[in-house]
């Protein structure tokens, strides 16, 4: 048992637009300087948010219109660079529960994963219009299928992908591995064993 | 072709080398897979087991609090070992540190392996350093293994041969616990980097080169198979720089086949087994190399010919050029690239269509997991000599281990750098990623030997980052400017 099973998911969202978005920007190195990742929701994209001086510099995640936001919507190769799990941590305890995007960077990719947050891949013209629905009409609720593959918004059906084997986590509910992983102890020290590891 | 390994020992769950009832050989990535997969699971996912996990202060300390939290023990700790490397200060590093977050988390990693029996390379021990400088300098990293880290440049562990992976801290969790990965197995490609360089073009220009090809999520679900007479000829350090910066383009980890180069640098390294023992683990390691009919999921060639000395001038990896070029015009591109072009035009204040040549510079750094080792900072002695820092600049040089250091000084190399002006640090990760004391002030310039560029990396929200290699970032620090390392050091017929 590693957590809950994970089929729909439902909210509003918000649009961080651009591709290439890194985990130093999702959150800068400063704030990895921690023991826990307890605190580091008010650090999301904090460099982008708010000046030197900690002033906001009006951030669309700071817009009251999407206070409520649950679902995360950015481009291409979103979360590349650093492995840092502070950057999914920090995304989950902000509030968000899912991410959008065209395309993602493997580690962050898995990291999410792990945490039970679906990375959902769009296309670039749905995300696109999906997108502009969310700036036209913050009070939208987008639902997630994830047994389906699809996602409904504002009457609207899109398709969405994700990779087979974390669609059978999320709806196996094995997203978090470690019960899985703990399973099998005898057949891994066989491996082991064989390898001259032990 | 089969090695001393019997590889069919797990017949049942080999997932390569079916072609259509025709025999084809197969690669590195897939006989290390073969070796090291437990079992396949539920999901389609594979049970993997790692031969080696290397921990740091940053990524680390949450997973032991996660294995008290379930009350679980370390199940291999013989197979993890752990260094401090992000958050440790270069100037001076009496404990306990100045910072106290940054004191707690040595602190808590140290009891932390303390408690487990993990070793633990702690600062002053001699071998303390860079965690991807330690690893392969102590012998630890060894062809044919499954290799992790908290840290997504464990990729530079594949110039050995290995599948070398960045894993997040529920992963390190994972690892302690099991000393196993979920996976799902990659595709592989192989870039074929054929012909000779020419002279003051270096490892880090033709990593720079290929982001700058493929893009920096050309790689995502590959693994980059690194070969050709180039990379063939490259020393192991050469390799590591190569493949330290596979993540930058997307891919998972990166790895050349190991070789005579490869086996000769093991030898006799503290890890690495003697006599015997080393011809039998010889023997094993060859095996690992990709079958000469090996199959790919792509081939990619790269001709020594068209790679220059080679700087970034946005804000990503892929943004890069040649020292001879001018920084690209956002007219004639449409859509999201043009304004990433634009964006990246506007952080680093400049202007469409300039010379990269030229660009001032308020900093120099030569250091880091990717160009923070011996040959590196022996590359810049040999031709900094009679040069002077320009006055403008803050040059520093950051040895990437206690090791590396060490032989440093025995040949002198840190009286050659102080000579030219250039302060010698402590070792550490330094100003790669700004998690200690060495940060870019304000929009502050720096021309680094590292390996992002991204907005902000380098410690000021407002702080701007050219990487490049470093003989170029010695250029760039002598003149005060980007410059090209062939023309400020006369390099052309010499030897670099």
């Amino acid at each position: 048992m590693s957590g809950m099973t994970i089929d729909k998911l439902s909210g509003r969202a918000v649009y961080v637009e651009g591709n290439d978005i890194d985990t130093d920007r999702i959150i800068p190195a400063r704030y990895l300087t921690c023991v826990t990742f307890d605190e580091l929701g008010p650090a999301l994209f904090y460099d982008v948010r708010f000046d030197e001086q900690g002033n906001s510099k009006g951030h669309v995640l700071d817009s009251p219109e999407y206070s409520t936001a649950e679902i995360l919507i950015s481009d291409n190769n979103f979360g590349c660079g650093s492995s840092r799990e502070h950057a999914p941590q920090a995304i989950m305890r902000f509030g968000l529960k899912a991410v959008i995007a065209g395309s993602f960077a493997e580690i962050f990719h898995g990291n999410c994963t792990t945490l039970g947050i679906p990375c959902v891949v769009m296309n670039d013209s749905n995300r696109s219009e999906l997108s502009d629905l969310i700036m036209h009409d913050p009070t939208l609720d987008i639902m997630i299928d994830i047994v389906k593959l699809h996602l409904i918004c504002a009457n609207k059906v899109f398709p969405i992908t994700m990779k087979d084997s974390v669609r059978e986590a999320f709806l196996n509910a094995t997203y978090d591995p470690l019960d899985t992983l703990l399973a099998s102890q005898n057949e891994v020290k066989e491996v082991a064993g064989k390898l001259g590891y032990l | 072709m089969f090695s001393a390994l019997n590889r069919d020992f797990r017949a049942n769950i080999i997932v390569f080398r079916i072609g259509d009832g025709v025999f084809v050989g197969i690669n590195l990535y897939q006989k290390v897979w073969n070796d090291h997969v437990v079992r396949q699971l539920d999901t389609g996912q594979y049970q993997v087991f790692m031969a080696l996990h290397l921990i740091h202060e940053v990524t680390s300390p949450q997973a032991f609090g996660m294995l008290k939290d379930k009350d679980l023990r370390v199940a291999f700790p013989k197979r993890t070992f752990a260094t401090v490397d992000h958050i440790i200060p270069t100037d001076n590093q009496e404990r306990p540190l100045a910072d106290d977050m940054a004191e707690k988390m040595i602190q808590v990693l140290s009891s932390a392996t303390q408690e487990y029996g993990i070793e633990f390379f702690a600062p002053k021990s001699g071998a303390q350093g860079i965690v991807h400088v330690v690893g392969p300098e102590l012998g630890l990293t060894q062809p044919g293994m499954t290799i992790c880290c908290g840290d997504s440049h464990t990729s530079t562990h594949g110039a050995f041969g290995c599948i070398s992976l960045g894993i997040g801290t529920s992963q390190v969790r994972d690892v302690l616990a099991s000393q196993t990965l979920v996976m799902d197995p990659l595709k592989v490609r192989r870039i074929n980097v054929e012909g000779t360089l020419a002279v003051g073009v270096t490892a880090k220009d033709v990593t720079l080169h290929i982001i700058r090809t493929l893009g920096v999520n050309g790689g995502v679900g590959f693994a980059y198979e690194y070969a050709g007479s180039v990379i063939d000829r490259m020393s192991m350090e050469e390799r590591m720089t190569v493949c330290n910066m596979s993540i930058e383009g997307g891919a998972r980890c990166g790895y050349v086949n190991p070789d005579e180069t490869t086996f000769d640098y093991l030898k006799d390294r503290q890890k690495v087994p003697v006599g015997a023992d080393y011809l039998a683990a010889v023997d094993r390691w060859r095996s690992y190399a990709s079958d000469f009919d090996a199959d790919y999921d792509d081939i990619v060639d790269i001709s020594a010919n068209d790679i220059k000395p080679t700087v970034t001038w946005g804000v990503t990896p892929g943004q890069a050029l040649s020292i001879e070029e001018c920084v690209p015009d956002p007219d004639g591109v449409e859509g999201l690239e043009k304004s990433l072009i634009n964006d990246a035009l506007n952080y680093m204040q400049l202007t469409a269509n300039q010379p990269i040549k030229g660009t001032k510079i308020d900093v120099a750094f030569i250091g880091s997991c990717t160009n923070g080792r011996l040959s590196d900072f022996k590359s810049v002695a040999a031709v900094i000599g009679g040069k002077k820092v320009s006055s403008n600049v803050r040059a520093i040089v950051v040895p990437g281990s206690e090791k590396v250091d060490r032989e440093a000084r025995e040949l002198g190399l840190h009286e050659v750098f102080e000579a030219a002006g250039f302060e010698w640090r402590l070792p550490g990760c330094s100003m790669c990623l700004a998690m200690n004391p060495d940060k870019l002030v304000g929009d502050e310039v720096c021309a680094s030997s590292s390996n992002r560029n991204f907005i902000g990396r380098q410690g000021s929200p407002t702080g701007r980052t050219i990487l490049m290699s470093p003989i170029m970032v010695a250029a760039a620090a002598v003149e005060g400017y980007v410059a090209d390392a062939r023309e400020v050091f006369n390099l052309e017929g010499g030897e670099v």
